[in-house]
């Protein structure tokens, strides 16, 4: 068990049993299967089914015989659904909000399943910090709120309307219609994108760095030295209980900004 | 010619140090300011707070670009 699992674990000391610092190389491993064709099994990727498992997994056992009177798992299931569809689609959404419950409680399960795979013993990575993931979930929410829109406005209109905002003296169109189209077409996804990546990419380097400096004082430094290896354990104890906070917020910030686009491109002139 | 200091290492974590003052500044008045409107109206606390995360999550982006930024441009 514990070699399978260690299997899966990137290598924590180098050949010659010296201590090397963790690289940027992390986020890249190697492909565990079928390697040097297009479908390579990295690590990442096992994470990724393994959470994707486990997501389905509790959505099963939470809702598979829902009692009135909620119990257990069914009860915390419940609670982060009602989370959700409280908090972002009937506050953002309001009535009409309903036909995208499906897609935004789908949306924060999740991103939230991946982010959390960042502090899980014999994981401690995140499938959010490859930039696959939070791309094609940003470009899904781009289709979401484009095709809306379109539906609801026509082409035209809808273009016109974001890139036209109204109350502008004519001659500032010219400044504000490049600016507007750019950063509600290209910039929206992007920064969707960039938001999701970079918070779990941070999150993760600044677990690697005080856990493996930790490592570093209480193992390889002599002396007095290894007393900082206590302060250093500390703060990566207190950044994996932030890191945990910063799943939960980054995956309700995705869903919310995802509401709030749909919104906006189902709002009538504003 | 003779430099009075130098500079060695990576001048992208110096780069990254000044893309964090501005959004942090932003954020700290986005967090002010709603603590304040919910002091002054606490019933109003459910629309502040989502507008607040919402604030956070766009000048937060700024700070992210400066960290992505310091990876790709090596």
């Amino acid at each position: 068990m514990i070699a399978t699992l260690s299997w899966l674990l990137p290598a924590a000391t180098s050949e010659d049993g010296g201590f090397t610092p963790p690289t940027v190389g992390e986020f890249f491993p190697g492909a565990l299967f079928f390697a040097n064709t297009p479908f390579a099994i990295t690590r990442i990727n096992l994470i990724m089914m393994l959470m994707a498992g486990l997501l389905c997994l509790f959505m099963v056992v939470a809702f598979r015989k829902p009692a009135l009177v909620p119990r257990g798992i069914q009860n915390l299931g419940e609670m982060m659904v009602d989370f959700v569809y409280k908090s972002i689609v009937e506050e953002i959404l309001g009535a009409n909000g309903k036909r995208f419950a499906g897609f935004l409680v789908g949306l924060f399960f999740f991103i939230f399943f991946f982010n959390i795979a960042g502090i899980l013993p014999l994981i401690h990575i995140s499938p959010s910090s490859v930039i696959a993931v939070p791309m094609v979930m940003a470009v899904a929410v781009w289709v979401v709120f484009n095709y809306v829109g379109i539906r609801k406005h026509g082409l035209g209109h809808y273009i016109a309307m974001n890139v036209f905002p109204p109350g502008v003296p004519k001659p500032i169109y010219l400044f504000i219609t490049p600016i507007e189209f750019i950063s509600t077409f290209l910039l929206r996804p992007i920064t969707l994108t960039i938001r999701l990546l970079a918070n779990m990419m941070s999150g993760h380097l600044l677990l690697v760095l005080f856990f493996s400096a930790t490592w570093f004082f209480l193992l390889e430094s002599d002396g007095l030295l290894k007393i900082f290896a206590v302060p250093s354990f500390l703060m990566g104890f207190a950044f994996t209980l932030f890191e945990i906070l910063v799943s939960l917020l980054q995956a309700y910030i995705f869903a919310l900004l995802a509401a709030v686009y749909i919104q906006g491109s189902l709002s009538e002139e504003h | 010619m003779e430099y009075l200091a130098e500079i060695t290492g990576s001048l992208n974590t110096i780069g990254y140090g000044i893309a964090a003052l501005g959004p942090g500044i932003g954020i700290g008045i986005i967090v002010g300011k709603t603590i304040e409107g919910i002091a002054r109206q606490p019933e109003a606390a459910g629309v502040l707070r989502v507008n607040m995360f919402l604030g956070i999550a766009f000048t937060e982006a700024l700070a992210l670009i400066g960290l992505v930024v310091g990876f790709v441009f090596t």
